[in-house]
Order: structure tokens, then sequence, then C-alpha cells
């Protein structure tokens, strides 16, 4: 049986509610108002497709054993690199195997997830693969008082497809291609060039999905019936029910299309919602995914008993729950380079990525692997040829040491205006790790006046910097304080 | 068995510029104003330098590398001359040189001498530090900068001893006020102004809890010492010249930043060195011994914990010491007695000369309307780096026959 093994979900904390985005931009382009419900997800400023695409991978993976991984496939129209294998940033921020392993990225369009989803399925029913990670992320780029800026949302997905403890077996896929541009986005291009609205909804979602979910059926001599749950991606809510409609869905089986909690994710939404799903499915639902962009992908799954006794993980409810508002819409243009703020002499300063110290250190630098003593069994990052332990001080000891998921606390903290950073404060300290081994680091996903020492962290990986003159992003983990409410 | 530095160097010449803002001067006129005071000083010729010791910290955005800016600025005449950086403690390692060249027999007459010129960067704080740390630092340490760093010091000795942030800010205050008191009094010093502890609590935040007043002056600045043996002091006809009494220097080993045993509450290297050096000075008691001292106040809670770490203050009292005014100018140990980092100003490879600058100043009685009551050891201390991970130096100075 080839089917999920396993999910995650990272739908960034920060939120901005539309009606904020109105308030500034309405002035501008007032029909914005007409979708204004809710709000948005918005990835921190030192978040991005990448990061946000190891954070739901982590959460997935939480638990399994991650050497097991042979193939790890990200999904994503926003990715920082567009020849350097973002998916084997996210194999090694995973500290995966490196041999046996193949990454791969899937791009070009927002159904490249169930793209990806059905590659790394059809690997492992050939048999070249066991356990295939497939991840989604998307970061898109708006312009200011566009529609795209109200309906995007920023978010990521993960599945793990496998053929062990499968809660959700994989039982055929349709897949629909024709070159039908409601947007898209050149090379170099921060956002997307669209065309109208109407025509995309009438022309594009609702002929597309309908004809692909169609064809599935017809190719499976299966009717819209026999599903609990349909997932179909489109941002505009009223034109999602019509679709279900045309679909002759009952619409308690429409699965929401999250406009109001975070919005559309892009490549990661059909598998955003998808998760929704999974998070509440029963054993023997039976659970149809499509996808839009250039056409469409339809997957079909039934739930196993294992559904029941999955422990979810962060998942997208748990991260949907983890919600701070941005209540300033300058943050958000500011966070999002829609303008300009002087950070500065001071900022200007701009390193070389020494790409053999990267090579050297990838798994310290992007797999926040330390090292262990072998003689005394400390922990410690970095790993160095001298145990750190002043009773040990052996040479040459150093075994390797995860820190990624290793609770710990905050030792000595600071918020540091003086700093050039996006969002000033810059805070950061040193955490320690309740098993052993600390670290001088960034603080993320944080305010000042919440943090305190003691506090408990938890590691999350992020841009460090973005280095525009020479066009490359830099990534490490941050400590992220845990702030009970 | 090393029998440590004590009495076996001399100090015969001292010198140090005027500290501040010298947008007028470079790093060269800075280093002959320095220089030329402390041969006037010494009362010897040019010539008679066998051998030099440069220090300075930022070299990308001042001199250069190398010590040659420190020989062709002085026109030395083709000797030995070593450049040293030890972060803030490298104008002590200028001296230590120098001092242990002369001890060793090596030479008879050595040159230490210290320079920064750190306002040619068109911003305010210290020069940005990320491209100076490394290529592998830079691709993990955090967006910190001096501030930050010592900003968390507060949060850590204010966790381990359980005392409000607000107490500790008033002693911090106190701390920055004294030696705001003490900079009106000297003609040499960066910010000439009283100020405060209502208007220092009150400014603007810097780092959390560290606002502007709690965060030294960034000067242009040069100072720097003539050493000979005491035999040949002696022989130049000098009387009641001052001595080396301990000179020393520790380094963290990544302990603190790495290893579960430190709280973030002290300077594990300031408590070690202090302890050696007054181990090699023969003082057994320094709360009652020590006369004076010059530490590096490069932030308030800088010098608040070093007090601690110096053995002068118990463990957790030194808020309670700082508030009793034993540190003020008329306390028990007057401390920062020119001013400090914090008024006198901190081009930082000439700060550690300029430390010893004061206390020699003080044990020939030309202290001036600073001037502390028969000092007999003065006691100067440099913090390099980061809490979690820096450069310490301690030295002890005296006159030769005590």
């Amino acid at each position: 049986m080839v089917g999920i093994t396993s999910y995650g979900g990272y739908i960034p904390r920060l939120r901005l509610n539309r009606m904020v985005i109105v308030q500034n931009m309405a002035w501008y382009f007032p029909v914005i108002m007409a979708v204004a419900q809710g709000e948005k997800s918005v990835a921190n400023w030192d978040e991005d497709a990448l990061s946000m695409a190891v954070a739901a991978a982590y959460d997935c993976v939480t638990g399994k054993d991650r050497k097991a991984i042979d193939g790890v496939y990200l999904a994503s129209t926003t990715l920082p690199f567009s020849d350097r294998l973002n998916s084997d940033v996210v194999a090694t921020a995973l500290n995966t195997k490196e041999e046996g392993v193949s990454c791969a990225d899937y791009t070009g369009s927002l159904k490249s997830g169930t793209t990806a989803a059905i590659s790394a399925i059809e690997s492992i029913q050939a048999g070249s693969n066991n356990n295939v990670l497939v991840v989604a992320s998307d970061q898109r780029g708006a312009k200011m008082a566009t529609m795209y800026e109200m309906f995007l949302g920023d978010g990521a997905a993960a599945l793990l497809f496998g053929k062990d403890d499968v809660i959700a077996e994989f039982k055929g896929h349709f897949s629909l291609s024709c070159d039908f541009v409601d947007h898209y986005k050149a090379c170099g291009k921060e956002t997307d060039y669209t065309w109208e609205e109407r025509w995309v909804r009438d022309e594009g979602y609702a002929k597309i999905i309908p004809d692909a979910v169609a064809g599935f059926l017809k190719k499976y001599g299966m009717a819209i019936g026999d599903f609990d749950k349909v997932i179909f991606p489109c941002y505009f809510k009223r034109e999602h029910a019509n679709i279900a409609k045309k679909l002759g869905l009952d619409p308690s089986k429409v699965q929401d299309n999250m406009h109001e909690v975070c919005g559309d994710t892009g490549t990661s939404h059909p598998f955003v919602m998808f998760i929704s799903a999974l998070e509440e499915a029963k054993p023997g639902d039976k659970i149809l995914v499509a996808s839009f962009g250039q056409g469409c992908d339809v997957l079909a799954f039934e739930m196993t008993d294992k559904i029941k006794d999955f422990k979810g993980p962060i998942g997208i409810k748990g991260s949907l729950a983890n919600r701070v508002e941005l209540a300033s819409y300058q943050k958000y243009a500011k966070f999002r380079d829609l303008i300009t703020a002087d950070l500065g002499i001071r900022g200007e300063a701009n390193p070389n990525t020494s790409l053999t110290t990267l090579w050297r250190n990838r798994k310290m630098i992007l797999g926040l692997v330390g090292g262990k003593c072998k003689k005394c069994g400390t922990p410690q990052f970095p790993a160095a040829p001298v145990c750190v332990n002043p009773d040990c001080n052996a040479v040459g000891e150093m075994e390797d040491y995860e820190f990624a998921d290793k609770p710990g606390k905050v030792l000595m903290y600071t918020g540091d205006m003086l700093s050039a950073s996006v969002d000033p404060p810059a805070i950061y300290g040193l955490v320690g790790f309740d098993d052993g081994g600390r670290m001088f680091v960034d603080f993320t996903d944080c305010i000042l006046e919440q943090t305190k020492v003691g506090l408990p962290i938890k590691m999350s990986f992020r841009r460090k910097y973005k280095d525009d003159m020479r066009g490359i992003s830099g990534y490490f983990w941050k400590a992220i304080p845990q702030v009970k409410e | 068995m090393a029998t440590g530095i004590k009495d076996k160097v001399a100090i015969i010449g001292m010198g140090c510029t005027k500290f501040g803002e010298r947008w007028d001067v470079g790093a060269e006129e800075l280093m002959v104003e320095a220089f030329q005071e402390c041969l006037a000083d010494a009362g010897i010729e040019k010539n008679e330098i066998q051998a030099a010791w440069f220090g300075t910290c930022f070299d990308e955005v001042n001199v250069g590398k190398s010590a040659l800016p420190a020989s062709m600025t002085l026109r030395l005449p083709n000797i030995s001359v070593t450049r040293v950086e030890n972060f803030c403690a490298s104008g002590t390692e200028a001296f230590r040189g120098a001092v242990y060249a002369v001890a060793s027999g090596a030479y008879d007459i050595c040159l230490a001498i210290g320079a920064e010129k750190l306002k040619d960067i068109g911003y305010g704080g210290l020069p940005e530090f990320s491209s100076a740390m490394g290529t592998l630092n830079g691709l993990w340490f955090p967006n910190a900068t001096a501030p930050g760093c010592f900003a968390m010091l507060a949060s850590g000795y204010a966790a381990k001893y359980g005392i409000d942030m607000k107490d500790l800010k008033n002693a911090m205050a106190h701390v920055s006020a004294k030696s705001h008191a003490n900079g009106v009094l000297n003609p040499k010093a960066h910010l000439r102004k009283a100020v405060t502890e209502d208007k220092i609590l009150n400014a603007p935040m810097v780092a959390y809890p560290l606002g502007l007043f709690d965060c030294c002056g960034v000067s242009d600045g040069a100072a720097c010492a003539i050493v000979t043996t005491p035999e040949i002091a002696k022989s130049m006809g000098k009387k009641d010249f001052i001595t080396v009494k301990a000179l020393q220097l520790s380094l963290s080993n990544g302990e603190e930043i790495q290893y579960s045993a430190w709280e973030g509450d002290h300077f594990v290297t300031t408590s070690k060195a202090s302890a050696e050096a007054y181990k090699e000075a023969g003082i057994k008691n320094p709360r009652e011994e020590i006369s004076m001292m010059e530490v590096h106040d490069c932030f308030s809670i800088t010098e608040l914990v070093t007090m601690e770490d110096l053995h002068i203050s118990e463990r957790g009292k030194a808020p309670k010491d700082i508030m009793d005014g034993f540190f003020d100018l008329d306390g028990k140990i007057p401390c920062q007695v020119d001013g400090g980092l914090k008024c006198f100003g901190h081009p930082i490879g000439a700060s550690g000369l300029r430390m010893l600058y004061e206390m020699y100043l003080q044990l020939h009685g030309r202290g001036d309307q600073r001037q502390i009551k028969d000092p007999k050891y003065g006691l100067t201390h440099n913090l390099g780096g980061f809490p979690m991970m820096n450069v310490c130096s301690v030295a002890i100075i005296g006159k030769h026959d005590v």
C-alpha cells in the first residue's frame, strides 16, 4: 500500500487583518473592500518560501526516522534560487542522509505541489524509493492595493509518502494540462502579471477544475458522491462555492478555501486545505484533492485505520492557532520590501558568503548539527575538535548531535536598537539546551516586552540575511521564546 | 619557577592625547601628540628606544594593517615594531609586549603605543563588525552589537540575583553619573558634562536595558608609555618612579558560550586575571589594598559586574557598594577617576594605556583636581569582546619602593 505516512504544516504566526489593508490602501483601489473578510497570513521578515518549507517539513517528520527518507521534493513558485537545488537545502536542514537521496524542485506553476506528489507516489510504486517527502511552500509577492495583496497568504505544507504505516492510501490520479494563463511571473520579476478576474474565474477555475474532476471520475468509474471531502483551491469565495455546486457536491463535503484565516497560499494551498481535512478525517473517509495552474491535478486518497492513532504534528490547525496580529500596514510593507526605510551606514555591511566555508559546515549551518563528545557525553555547538567540557577536553571525539529539535531556555537576552534590523529592536541572546549545550543566537517571532530569562525556546530555520548584491540568501536557525499567553 | 613581573620594569614616561571627536586630526597626529608628551616626560631621545609595540583594533577603518603606521608616523629608527590586536585589551597588549621585552633583558628601553581613530566611519557606535568576525561566524552569529551583548549581561545578572531590573538600573545610573562627575574634572576627557541619575534613567534605549548614558563614548585618541628596567631608571636619575606590579591576561576558552556552567552573571576571565594579578603583586586583600581603579566601563553594567570579578565587591553586592558611594571619587576605592571609558572616551587601541596614564599621574601626585590622597596601588582592567567570549587584561602599578 502506498500513501501518506505523515503530514505537517506551517502557517506563519503573523496575520494581517484585511481591513488594515483597506484602511491604508482603499483610497487607491476601493475594489479591494469586496474581499476584505478575515485575515491573511504574513511571513515574518526573516521568512521566505524556503524557510517555511523547512518548518513544514520538520513538522511532518517529527518522530520519523529522517535517515529513512530517500527523496525530498520541494514545490514552489517563489524559491530563492533558480539554480541551486532548494530542496537540497531542505534536506540538509532536516539532516537527511546525502547518499541515496534524490532531491528535486518542482516549480513553474501553482499546481507543482500536486505534480511533485504524483512523482513521489510513482517513484514509490515503481520501487525506486521508500519514503519521499513532498513539501510545498509559497510566499508570493503582490503589489500594494491589488486584489492579490488581499487574496494571497503565506504558508507551507508537507506530506510524507511511503509504504509503511500509511494513514491515507493513494487511490489514483488524473491530470489535465493546458496553457491557461490567468497570471504569470516572468523570470526576475517579484510579482505576477494578472488577467481579468471574471475570465479567470469563469473560464479558468470554474471550467478546468470540474473538467479534471470529471476526467478522474470517468477514469476510475467513480462518482463525486463517493467522496467525503473534496478539496480544490479558488480564492474567489463565491466561485469556490459555485464550483462545488457544479460538481454536484453537498456543501458539507467541500473543504473551505481558508480565505478568512490565511488566504490562498499558492503552491501549498491544495495541501494546506488537504491537511486541514486530514486533521479531521476518520478511517474510511475518501478525500479528493485538486490543484489549479496551467491545468489541474486530481488525486484521491482513502483514510486507513492508522489515521485514528496518528499523533498529529502542529499541522495547519496548530499553526493557525499560533497567531499574532500584525497591526501595522507599514510594517507589512517594509517586511515585503514594498517600501524603503533607511538601515543606515551600519546596515550597508555585506560580507560575502564563503561557499567553501558553507560546504564544510553545511550540517552545522543548515542542519543545526553540533557535536556530542563520545568521551564525556557533552553536547556542544559548534562541534569542535577539542571538547569544551573543562574536565574532558578530549580531542577528535565528536559525533553528530542535532540541536534543531532540542528544548532549551533563554539564559540572557537583549533588544538591540543599534543593530541594523528590518524589525528593531534586534532581539538575541544566549540559550541553553535542557540536555546540554548552548548557543548565542538571534531570536525571532517574539517581542522584547514578553521575552524573559528562563522562557522555553524552540529553534526555527530562518533566512539569516539576504545579500542583494550577490543574490544569495543565507539561512540559519533562530530561537523562538515560547510565551505562554 | 616563574617569579612574575613585579618590580622588574619601570614606567619612565607616559603620554596621552585629549580623547574625543577629533575631526581635525587623523591617527597619525594623535600618535605624535601622545608620543611627544611621553618622550618629554621620560626625558630621553627617540633614538634610545630599541623596540616598540603598537596596539590598534579596528585597523580596517583606521590605520590599516601591520605596525608600519606607527613606525612611519613616529619615524622610528628602523627598530622592531610589532602590531598587536586583542579587542579592547589591545592597548594593554602593546604595554605587555614592551614590558616583557624589557623584563627578558632583550632590550633596555621600549615603547608601547596605542591609537585608534574611530570617528571616520560615518555613523555612531563602534564600527560594524560582520566582516571582521571570520567566514564561519559570519554565517551564524546573531546580528549583535557591543551594547546588545553587554546588555545581555544585565538580564543574566538580574536573573541570577533576583534583582528587579529597576533597582539594577538605578545602580547602573549611579555608575554613569559618577564617571560623568569625574569627567568634568579632566580637561583631556571626551565628555565633560555632569549628568543626573534621573536623566540617565530616562534616556532613550540603545539595547535593553542599556540606555544612551549606560554606554561609553566612542572616541579618537592615542596614549603611550616608555618602559625600562628599574636599574636603568635609577641610573637616569629617576626618583619615585613607577613599576609594574602585575600584568595578567585571561581569555575565554568557549566554556561560557558553549558549556553549561556559566550563568551569564559574571566575567570568568576577569575573576581569574584579577586573582592572578593580586598574587603576582603580593596583594592579599584587594578591597583594602587597592587605592584606585580604571576599569573597562564600556557599559555601566560591565563596570558594575566587574567590581565583583575584581574581588572588591562580594557576589551580588556590587549594586550596594555602588549606591553606598564606595567607588565615587571620595569613596574607599575611587573608580574611573579620569572619567573612565564612559567620559574620558574609548579609542580602543589606546584605552589600556590611557588607564595606566591616569594611574601613573595619580601615583606621581599629578592628578590635579582629581588627585587622590596617597595612592599606593592603581589597578587597570580591560575587557574586549562579549561577556560570553572575551579577552581580559588586568594591570597593577605602584611606586617602586612600595
